[in-house]
């Protein structure tokens, strides 16, 4: 459900590369556009460029790790859940993200990766995941923001992610699609049931918000203008709309569902346009964005660590099967001796 | 014949019947050692909102597909066949629904 809506170079930092010439088959390569311009669909077995393929393996891996990463900051909150209820509600929340970091992983290996090099670029800090989740989850509001704010902006950009050209990536994000919008619906209902309550709980939503706000409206990537492998992923059906023009959407989406809950968004800037029928926003610090995706955030570190060590102690379990596996096998194979 | 030792967990194709009546249909894939474990992990994976009835797990190097290449010459005697669509043929009006 988590997406960064552009992809960042794993080298994240060296921004700007240079195209490379494509040294293609010409008649393989028109074949291709053809099938691209008409709106069709690539699947796992057709030619296609190795920079499409390099491309998505890139995207569809990154946006598999948010997924999993995902799962960190609202896990710490399972144990603490407000009831029964809501602890319940957060536990099938993230196993879904756990589920759509499966359909995610699936998708990428069909173009020719192995999950096990997935995960040790996850493993190692040279794959990228979704910034967002290096920031803290400090009280129980933030699990509703999160569900309200942040899986809202992933939602904006996973619908348009369901037309994708490659079929295996559209599909698995219908079926993410499908299960998303629980996700957002429980956050902000939680979050108005917390508005309903005490002076401390409605102060500790508008603190969520404040914080959250700009890293939600980062998500969608650099603007345009500075975003050069944008109109490459549009040219090959992988990218339908803009980060600036999805960013827009959510932030027209947000303003009123902000009113009904009674918070405020932390831009003063943020203001309704009446001749382009939009909502003017402030600055977004991309500064401190790309400081985040380069490993520098609050939470980096720790959330690699975190995830490494849930890797290390499952790998018994892993083993255990194996080896269970491997003997059935070779009583199978004695018995038919 | 010898197995091959495995190394990592293989591949399974998965494939729900979503409600009784209907055919099963591929959902995705899924690693897992054996297949009592992929039975286990796509109910879990595929199907967490009574999305099935009945589930298949088929190991995924099982599986034999066409070749995209060869889509021209292995699809192509079906084309010029319109005879094969009912559309193909002309009856009278006052015949009705046939």
């Amino acid at each position: 459900m988590y997406t960064q809506s552009f992809s960042v170079p794993d080298n994240a930092g060296q921004k700007n590369v240079a195209a490379v010439p494509s040294t293609e088959n010409p008649e393989l390569m028109a074949a291709f556009d053809a099938r691209i311009d008409a709106d069709g669909r690539i699947e796992p077995q057709d030619w296609m460029p190795d920079a499409y393929r390099k491309t998505l393996v890139r995207q569809i891996s990154q946006h598999a790790h948010s997924e999993i990463v995902g799962m960190l900051p609202e896990g710490n909150w399972i144990s603490r859940a407000p009831s029964l209820k809501r602890k319940a509600i957060l536990i099938a929340k993230v196993q879904d993200e756990g589920g759509h970091g499966l359909y995610l992983y699936s998708a990428a290996e069909t173009l020719g990766t192995s999950r096990d090099q997935m995960l040790e670029g996850l493993h190692s800090g040279k794959a990228k995941y979704s910034s967002i989740f290096n920031y803290p989850t400090l009280n129980w509001a933030d699990v509703g923001v999160i569900g309200w704010l942040v899986d809202g902006a992933a939602i904006m950009n996973q619908i348009p992610l369901c037309r994708c050209s490659y079929g295996p990536y559209s599909r698995a994000m219908v079926r993410v699609c499908k299960e998303e919008s629980f996700h957002q619906r429980q956050g902000y209902e939680a979050l108005l049931v917390m508005m309903q309550g005490t002076e401390a709980q409605r102060a500790m939503v508008q603190d969520a918000v404040n914080r959250l706000w700009w890293k939600c409206l980062a998500m969608f990537g650099p603007p345009d203008a500075d975003s050069p492998n944008s109109a490459q992923g549009m040219r090959w059906g992988i990218k339908r709309i803009s980060n600036d023009e999805l960013r827009q959407k959510f932030v027209d989406a947000t303003v009123p569902q902000a009113k009904v809950l009674g918070v405020t968004l932390p831009d003063p800037d943020l203001k309704w346009n009446e001749a382009r029928q939009h909502y003017d926003y402030g600055q977004i610090d991309w500064q401190e964005f790309w400081n985040t995706v380069e490993g520098n955030g609050p939470c980096n570190k720790e959330r690699l660590a975190t995830r490494v060590k849930a890797h290390n102690d499952g790998q018994w379990v892993r083993d255990a099967a194996l080896a269970y596996t491997r003997k059935q096998q070779q009583r199978a194979q004695k018995e038919a001796a | 014949m010898n197995t091959p030792a495995l190394k990592e967990w293989p591949l399974w194709e998965i494939f729900v019947r979503s409600k009784q009546g209907l055919e099963h249909k591929h959902c995705g894939s899924l690693h897992a050692a054996d297949a009592a474990q992929a039975l286990h992990m796509a109910r879990d994976v595929y199907t967490r909102r009574q999305e099935g009835v009945s589930i298949w797990v088929v190991p995924s190097i099982a599986i034999t597909a066409s070749n995209p290449d060869d889509k021209g010459e292995l699809f192509d005697p079906a084309a010029d066949k319109i005879y094969r669509h009912p559309t193909f043929y002309e009856i009278p009006e006052e015949v009705g629904h046939m």
